[in-house]
Order: C-alpha cells, then sequence, then structure tokens
C-alpha cells in the first residue's frame, strides 16, 4: 500500500480524485488543467532563471534614493540567509520556542534606538515609504488641535516615499502639501536627513517651530550616516524611519528590506508593527516576547494602529547581524571611508548646493551616492564623465555626531569570525523552524521552500540590480516578472496582476484600492461601505479603514458559514453605499462554502464588488479559481501559497490579482519599490516552474488529503469544529478543545506550550475561534510526520484525562508547566508530582531527537505591564 | 462576581458611583475576569467632555484591547492617576481603588436609564 493509500484508508476514500469530489463543491470546480509550462527538474529550472537573469545589466551604480550597494558578511550569509534553521520560521507568537530570532529582533531595535537617538522603535516594517506613511497616521492619531488636516512633506524627501505617503493620505482625506514651510493647519511634518540630494541641513529650527505649533516632526534618515552625523533624537524628532538595507541587505532590485520606526516612548502604544519587550519566564529568568500587541489589527480590527501583520523579521535579523559584526567602530570605519571617497569626487566635480553631505552630491541632475562597494576606481572613472568644477572646494564640516551608540556587550564581542559563526547557531539553536518539526499553523501555510528555489537569491545577477535602475537594465528581471505574472493570472483566472505589494496586508490595501478606483471612474464614489463577515481576519477590517471604507460586519451561521440572510439584509441595507465584500475562500472557518456562488452574486446584484482575500489559495489552486467563482480582485500570500519562506516573520509578497474590468486601476504605489520584493519572486517562479500544473494541482489535493487524515485521526480525541456538508474539511481543520476548561482547567494555551515538549511549534492558537487550535499540516508533510503529530497531540490528551480523573494534579502538571526547560528537569530541586521522564521524553520518538525550549512559559504581564525593547547597556 | 449594591451598571459592564453631581466609573468585576489581568489603562483626558453611550477610554490585557463607554454625559475631571503605574488595580479591587475617571455630570437624570444591580447580574447570568 502506498503512502497515500493508507492516508485515503483512513479518511476512508478509495481515490484521491473522489475526497476532491467531496470536498470543492462541484459548481466551482476548474474542469480542465491550467495551462502552465510543463514541469522543470531542478538543474533545468535553475539553468532556464540563471539564463534569464544573465540579461540584467549592471550599468548604472550609486544610484542612492534610499537604495545602496552593500556588501553581506559571508558568515551572515551562509549561516542565516542561506540556513533554512533561520529562514523557515514563523512569527514569533510562541515565545518559548523562538527566543534566538527575538534576541536578533531586540539587537535591531536597541540598534536602531541607538543610531537614531530614539527611546523606543520596533522591530522592521515593511519599506522606508511604507514606514514614513505609518508615520504620518500615527501623527494624525495622536493630533489634537481640531481642524489639522495637513501633513507637510519637504520635497527633499525619496520621490518614492513622497508617492507612497500621497497614495495612503488620500483615501484619508489627508492634505499633502510638498514644502518646508509650515501650515498653520498640519499636524505633521516629514524631512529627509540627508535628503535624497544628499545634502545634510539643520533642522533644528524647523522642528523647534513645528513643536511649537504642535506639529509633530518625522525624520527619515540612514543609519550608515548616523555613524557620523548628528543623530534626528538631538534635534528634537518625534518619529525617525528609514530603510536598514544598506547593512548588508542586497538591493535585490528594490527589496524585501527592513524598514525601521522609532519614537518617543510616550508614543509607543500608537506606533505600528511588532515590537519585542524584554520579559521573564517562570523560572524568573529574562525571556524575550512580542510584546503590546493588543495594538495590532489582530486582536484591534478596524480600531488597530494598522492593518500590517507581516514585517520584515529575516531582514531585520540581517541587518542587526551586521551591526554586530561590524560593531560601532567597524561601521563608523565603513563610514569614514564611503565619506572620504564622496569628498574626493565633490572636489573634483561640478557639485549642485554647498550643504554639508555624507555620501551623496548632486552633479547637473545626476545624483551619485556612494557606497560600502565603492573604490577609488570608481571615483576616478566618476570623475572622468562627470563635468568638472573650476577650482576644487573643500567639503563643508558634518554636523557631528558626539553621542556613542551601540554600546551594548553583544555589539562589543562577536567580531572573529568564530565568534560570529558561534553566535549566530547559537541563536538559531534556540528557536524550532521547520528543519526540526513541521509547523501546523493554520492560515498560515508553512510549507516546504524548496532549497532549489532558495539558490538564485545568493546569485548576484538576482541581488545586485538597485531598483531605479533602467528598465533596459532589468531584461531578465521584466521577463521573469511577466511569466510569474501570467502564471498567477491563469491560477486565479483574473486578467492582470500586480507584483508590487510587500505584504499581504499591502495587497489588501491595493486591492481595496482598486476597488475604490473603479467606483471613483464610474460616477460612484460614495460607495464606501465594506460587508466583512466576523470570521475575517483583523487585517481585512484594518485594511478596510485605511483605504476609506466604513466597515460593516456580516454575521456567521452556527456552522461556520456566512449567514446568507445577514449578508442580503445588509447588502440591501447599503445597497446605495455598498463597495465591496471581503470574503475568505475557503473560509477562515476551513471549510469550502457552498453559497460562495450566491454570496458574489448578491454583493453584485447591489453594486458592490467582491474581494478575495487569498490567505487560503493553497485549498484552491487548479481546483477552482477566485475569478471564476466571482470575485473581482484577489490577493495572493507568496510566502504562503507559493513557497516563498516565512523567514521568521517576513518578507511576504502580496500580489493583487484583477479582473478585466479592474485591470486599469490597482494603484501605482502602495509600496516604496515600483517592483515591490523583487528578488524573492525567484522562489515562487522557481516553485511553479518545478512543479507546473499537474504538481501544483496535486499539491492542493496531497494538502487537503493531509488536514483530513489529521481531522479524522483526531476525531476521537479532539473533535472538528466545522465541516462541510460531507463531513470533511479544506486544508486546515479546528480541533475544539473549549470543553476541557472545565474538565481538566485546561486551556488551548497549555496544550500550545506542551507541544513543544513534544518538540512541535503549536498550530493556530484561539482563532478564528477561543478555545480552538487550527492545524494546518499542507501538502508538504509526510504520513510519518503527520502522525507524529496526532501521535503528540493523542499522547497530550491522555495527561489532559489524568488530570480530569485526577491522577495528575490540575495545577501541578506536565501541561501548566510546559515548556519544560533542560535547567529545570536537570535540576537538583525537581519536586513535581510527576516524573522528569513524562517532563521532557513523554514520547519515545523524543529519543532520536530532543528540541530544548530554552526558556520556560513566559509571562506575558510582566511584559506588558514593565515594558523594556532594548538590550541593557555595557556594564548594566 | 460582586455587583455592588450601591452602583449603576451599563450593559457594556462599566458601573457608576453617584457623589453629588459627579459620577465615579469603572469597570465591573465581571469585566476584569473576562478581560483578565490588566497591563494598561488609557483614561480620557481631564478636561474632555464625553457624551453617554460613547467611547472614551480603553483597557488593555494581553490578550484584548476593550474600549470603555462613558455610562453618562460630562466633562472629565479627574484620571485615576495611579493606574499608570499599577493597572493591576482594577483586576485587584475593580469598585475601589481600580475605579477609571470621574466626571462631572452635565444630566445627572441619565444616571435613572442605567442598569440597577440586580438587573446587571441578570444580564452576566450570574
Amino acid at each position: 500500500m502506498t503512502e497515500l493509500d493508507q492516508l485515503l484508508a483512513v479518511v476512508g476514500y478509495p481515490t484521491l480524485d473522489a475526497l476532491v469530489d467531496d470536498v470543492v463543491p462541484a459548481a466551482i470546480r476548474l474542469r480542465r488543467p491550467l495551462t502552465l509550462p510543463p514541469a522543470r527538474d531542478e538543474q533545468t529550472a535553475l539553468r532556464d532563471l540563471e539564463a534569464m537573469m544573465a540579461k540584467n545589466r549592471f550599468r548604472h551604480r550609486f544610484l542612492g534614493r534610499g537604495y545602496y550597494d552593500c556588501i553581506m558578511p559571508p558568515v551572515i550569509q551562509r549561516n542565516i540567509l542561506e540556513n533554512p534553521g533561520w529562514y523557515t520560521a514563523y512569527t514569533p507568537y510562541q515565545a518559548e520556542i523562538s527566543q534566538g530570532r527575538l534576541e536578533a529582533l531586540l539587537n535591531f531595535q536597541t540598534m536602531v534606538c541607538d543610531l537614531t537617538a530614539m527611546p523606543i522603535a520596533n522591530a522592521s516594517l515593511l519599506d522606508e515609504a511604507t514606514a514614513a506613511a505609518e508615520a504620518m497616521t500615527m501623527c494624525h492619531r495622536l493630533n489634537t488641535v481640531a481642524g489639522r488636516n495637513t501633513f507637510v512633506v519637504s520635497p527633499g524627501c525619496h520621490p518614492q516615499t513622497i508617492a507612497v505617503v500621497q497614495t495612503r493620505a488620500e483615501p484619508l482625506g489627508i492634505r499633502v502639501v510638498l514644502s518646508e514651510e509650515l501650515t498653520p493647519d498640519a499636524f505633521g511634518l516629514l524631512l529627509q536627513y540627508p535628503d535624497t540630494n544628499g545634502a545634510i541641513r539643520d533642522y533644528a529650527p524647523l522642528v523647534d517651530r513645528a513643536h511649537r505649533q504642535q506639529t509633530l516632526a518625522v525624520v527619515a534618515t540612514d543609519l550608515l550616516a548616523l555613524t557620523l552625523i548628528k543623530p534626528p533624537g538631538e534635534f528634537g524628532a518625534d518619529i525617525v524611519v528609514g530603510n536598514s538595507q544598506r547593512f548588508g541587505v542586497p538591493m535585490g532590485y528594490g527589496g524585501p528590506h527592513a524598514a525601521f520606526f522609532a519614537t518617543r516612548e510616550e508614543f509607543k502604544r500608537q506606533m505600528p508593527g511588532r515590537l519585542i519587550g524584554v520579559s521573564k519566564d517562570a523560572h524568573g529568568q529574562p525571556a524575550l516576547r512580542l510584546a503590546l500587541q493588543t495594538r495590532e489589527q489582530h486582536i484591534r480590527r478596524e480600531k488597530a494602529t494598522s492593518n500590517i501583520c507581516t514585517s520584515q523579521v529575516l531582514l531585520a535579523v540581517l541587518a542587526s547581524m551586521y551591526a554586530v559584526w561590524h560593531g560601532p567602530e567597524g561601521l563608523k570605519r565603513i563610514a569614514r571611508r564611503v565619506h572620504e571617497l564622496t569628498c574626493r569626487l565633490a572636489a573634483r566635480v561640478a557639485r549642485v548646493g554647498n550643504e554639508p553631505f555624507f555620501d551623496t552630491i548632486r552633479v547637473g541632475d545626476r545624483v551619485i551616492a556612494l557606497d560600502e562597494t565603492a573604490t577609488e576606481a570608481d571615483v576616478e572613472a566618476l570623475a572622468a564623465e562627470l563635468p568638472s568644477c573650476a577650482t576644487a572646494v573643500a567639503a563643508p564640516d558634518l554636523p557631528l555626531r558626539t553621542t556613542p551608540f551601540l554600546t551594548a556587550p553583544v555589539f562589543n564581542s562577536y567580531h572573529t569570525e568564530h565568534e560570529m559563526l558561534r553566535y549566530i547557531h547559537r541563536l538559531e539553536t534556540k528557536d524550532l523552524a521547520l528543519n526540526t518539526a513541521m509547523i501546523p499553523l493554520g492560515s498560515c501555510t508553512m510549507k516546504l521552500t524548496p532549497t532549489a528555489a532558495m539558490l538564485p537569491l545568493s546569485w548576484p545577477s538576482v541581488n545586485r540590480l538597485h531598483p531605479f535602475a533602467p528598465s533596459e537594465d532589468a531584461i531578465g528581471y521584466h521577463e521573469m516578472f511577466r511569466q510569474l505574472e501570467s502564471w498567477l493570472a491563469e491560477i486565479t483566472g483574473f486578467a492582470a496582476v500586480s507584483l508590487q505589494p510587500n505584504a499581504g496586508s499591502q495587497g489588501e490595501y491595493a486591492g481595496l484600492l482598486t476597488i475604490r478606483a473603479y467606483h471613483k471612474q464610474n460616477g460612484q464614489p460614495h460607495r464606501n461601505v465594506c460587508l466583512i463577515p466576523t470570521s475575517a481576519h483583523g487585517t481585512n477590517p484594518a485594511s478596510a479603514v485605511m483605504a476609506g471604507f466604513q466597515v460593516v460586519a456580516v454575521a456567521c451561521d452556527a456552522a461556520g458559514n456566512i449567514d446568507l440572510g445577514d449578508l442580503r439584509a445588509k447588502a440591501a441595507q447599503h445597497a446605495d453605499r455598498l463597495g465591496a465584500l471581503m470574503v475568505t475562500y475557503p473560509s477562515t472557518h476551513g471549510v469550502f462554502e457552498e453559497a460562495i456562488r450566491e454570496i458574489c452574486d448578491i454583493i453584485h446584484q447591489h453594486g458592490g464588488q467582491v474581494y478575495m482575500d487569498g490567505a487560503n489559495m493553497n485549498a484552491q489552486v487548479g481546483l477552482c479559481r477566485p475569478g471564476d467563482i466571482g470575485a473581482d480582485v484577489c490577493h495572493l500570500n507568496l510566502h504562503k501559497t507559493f513557497a516563498i519562506p516565512h523567514g521568521g516573520g517576513g518578507p511576504g509578497v502580496g500580489p493583487i490579482c484583477v479582473a478585466k474590468h479592474l485591470a486599469p486601476f490597482p494603484p501605482r504605489h502602495v509600496a516604496a519599490a515600483p517592483h515591490g520584493s523583487a528578488s524573492v519572486l525567484t522562489i515562487s517562479w522557481m516553485y511553479i516552474a518545478l512543479s507546473g500544473a499537474e504538481g501544483l494541482t496535486m499539491a492542493t489535493k496531497r494538502a487537503i488529503l493531509n488536514a483530513n487524515y489529521i481531522s479524522k485521526r483526531l476525531a476521537p480525541y479532539f473533535p472538528t469544529l466545522y465541516r462541510g456538508a460531507r463531513g470533511l474539511v479544506a486544508h486546515e481543520c479546528i480541533l475544539d478543545l473549549r470543553e476541557w476548561k472545565t474538565r481538566a482547567g485546561i486551556e488551548v494555551e497549555d496544550v500550545a506550550k506542551r507541544l513543544m515538549d513534544y518538540g512541535f511549534h503549536a498550530p493556530t492558537m484561539s482563532w478564528p475561534v477561543p478555545g480552538t487550535l487550527m492545524v494546518e499540516p499542507t501538502e508538504s508533510e509526510s504520513k510519518a510526520e503527520l502522525d507524529r503529530f496526532c501521535d503528540a497531540m493523542i499522547a497530550i490528551h491522555g495527561e489532559m484525562q489524568a488530570i480530569e480523573n485526577g491522577s495528575l494534579d490540575r495545577q501541578n502538571n506536565p501541561l501548566k508547566n510546559a515548556p519544560h526547560t533542560a535547567a529545570a528537569v536537570c535540576s537538583d530541586h525537581w519536586d513535581r508530582p510527576y516524573s522528569r521522564e513524562q517532563a521532557a521524553f513523554p514520547s519515545p520518538s523524543l529519543r532520536a531527537h530532543k528540541y530544548w525550549p530554552p526558556v520556560g512559559r513566559v509571562d506575558n504581564v510582566y511584559g506588558d505591564r514593565h515594558l523594556v525593547c532594548s538590550c541593557a547597556p555595557m556594564g548594566s | 462576581m460582586s455587583v455592588p449594591a450601591n452602583l449603576r451598571y451599563t450593559k457594556t459592564h462599566e458601573w457608576v458611583r453617584v457623589e453629588g453631581d459627579t459620577a465615579v466609573v469603572g469597570i465591573t468585576d465581571h469585566a476584569q475576569k473576562e478581560l483578565t489581568d490588566i497591563v494598561y489603562v488609557e483614561p480620557p483626558p481631564v478636561g474632555d467632555n464625553v457624551e453617554a453611550g460613547k467611547e472614551c477610554a480603553v483597557v488593555e490585557s494581553v490578550k484584548a484591547a476593550s474600549d470603555i463607554y462613558a455610562p453618562v454625559s460630562g466633562e472629565v475631571i479627574e484620571a485615576n492617576t495611579s493606574l499608570g503605574n499599577k493597572p493591576e488595580l482594577v483586576n485587584q479591587d475593580p469598585y475601589g481603588q481600580g475605579w477609571l475617571f470621574k466626571v462631572k455630570m452635565s444630566d445627572p437624570l441619565q444616571v435613572e436609564e442605567l442598569l440597577r444591580p440586580d438587573e446587571y447580574a441578570n444580564l452576566t447570568g450570574e
């Protein structure tokens, strides 16, 4: 019996197709194979992509505008960027098994705080332009003066930043004025320091004037420059943003990179994005965690500080490690060298302006921004091709930085390769990633990223191109975009694709702006009501509000489906103003709703457009298509369905696919770079090239089979909450543990933490239903791994029964005390009423390999009540 | 669960204690239990006018952020500053030291529209 047959036998179906026929409603099935190129083997796919990328040309260097060529230290490239222990981890919601990347992110926050001289920084945002737009909306929220609606933006800001700020301001009714003159009705001011032409101005008087009229000052800046010049925090900035890319992260024709966002202590609760905080574990030892999560969209929905869920964890880790590796002195050395080369060039060419500069000067209408890779030969070549000056002028003095930075031990300890190698490895081994066990997170699609698909990221032809290089230099990239776009259009049944959005949340936002622009074009700008089922992910309402929609909730019925009666009533009630419905398919409850066609029809009949959230696309590929079902626009999470690894919490890529009538309307500037996170698109290109139509469809079927296998095997222990018409689930299942709170005093969190002792990452906890665990195995897991997970869940069920019947204590038991650290289990003071063996080796398979959680249960309450978000300085 | 007899209540789980023309506002024992450990309280700014039934403050636990609705209309004359350092007072003593803010009522008759203790106890089913 093959593995497939064994799985099918448990689920109770003779063939995979018979199972799929009973899961996916017949009315929406795609009755033909997808039209995609035939599957290629790894070597062929790599050769084809390499040939394509070889068409990229590096004729234009030193283009600046916030992107700089740099040198990724090999010890970081090999051990982080090319290491699945780092790149396959998930967002660190389960703090106990994420201490390694949480430490790296705390280093990132500390690095940003130190260099900007701000007291608090988050753990990265999508890109600099997005960070600036988030700063604008944050200033708007903080504004207390009635009637203020203007955001003043310096014309010296990077053009892409201005464009994204304008995009984001429009639906919110915020007026953007390009000027460095304050208006009386300005709630905020955005400056670039040094500016996009390289000029360093003394902004202290302007910031001071802004504060006197209660206008908040946002400063976009450059981390390398701040190692030499006076930081924005020392001239009064309220918010400081920027891109950390030049700290060792390749430009990659636009991304992904980690932007940073820092602010004043008193504004921390208004800050968007993830924030890492220091807390303590059950043994009183320091432990890290995500802090202040209640600000975020998954809890706060339309009242969240932002719609952002994904940050750029992998990129923030890379940038922070660059600072760890070079340390404060190394960074200053790099900065001084770049500055000196720039001075040498400036002395010989006809520079525009006479302000101080760091690494960027303007000559005629050209901006030259030198970087870490620049050499004296480059300076000679540039001097020869640029118009020269009549007499050499000495470079004006820089406004020098006088304060120390990166004084924490971590930035002063790992400057030899062995020490660095071991530090990186030490952090890696604290975390549980896909190279240890399956990560069955529902709605997250933690599938395999083929190693072959990661190789191109290390090719210079992929990662050295500047995002604003002329498109004739990026012929290979554009060929790859066109192919990927056409493949995604075929897979979704849509006419056009925009690859720009940097995350699913940004895709949602872009999709809703598309709908908004369409209604406006049709003379119906008042269509601003967005219906959203209560089962939707919190990002949906948060995105809708950002795009200028008013959110109206639609109820779900007892079976977890959209309540059709309520949908009809709400659509009719708001018919005149109905703009859109946001619907996830299959639903967030893990079921293919039979009524989806009817749902789409109801919205169309009342003049609305249907936005499909592509979070669950892994259940659709090759079996049905959003465009055929009746949606008008959908976003895809390439980091879920199309194999881009999660990077420990980013990067994400969230392209939008639109129907023909919407093709003219996707916004042009929702992200900083024209093609978003271009370099990682090669991963999805590889995934589709390797799979072909048949492989992709088979993957979807297997994902459905795996979910039903788990649902079926665990049914006698943990029943599945929602199932479709024939008792089956789609690609994920929600395990109902709610009754255990009264039966044994056990909550889902206890089960999640206990799974760590068994070497597993927990499924999605208490979402979309409190007290449940949502399991999504994906197609990439073998029967052996599925069984290992099921066996762990069944063993934990046994422990729960023992608590219920009194043979284990209700408080002092292996679940409440989970996870168990090596230190606790090996302690001379073991006083628990159960054995050490039961604590740490509850199943025989752990003898072969044991993952030890590095800390005990993290105290969330303590962490949020005593917020600390940076590394302690030396000697404390 | 405790529902003191000398207070009035809202369906959204706030309580009101009337002291002359001032209303002291907090959240109920039921509410603090549902929210679990409170980590942060954002009271309305002193001097602001709040309107009965409208959101005016936020109480956060590690699991949830909950809007607080003004039970009565009027001007905020004091906020409980000790919650800044000790938000856990809301859990420990929801009807005493865990009070949130005081409102100088613009229409004291609004209190009559609030729930009586027995009505609130019925609402929470306890």
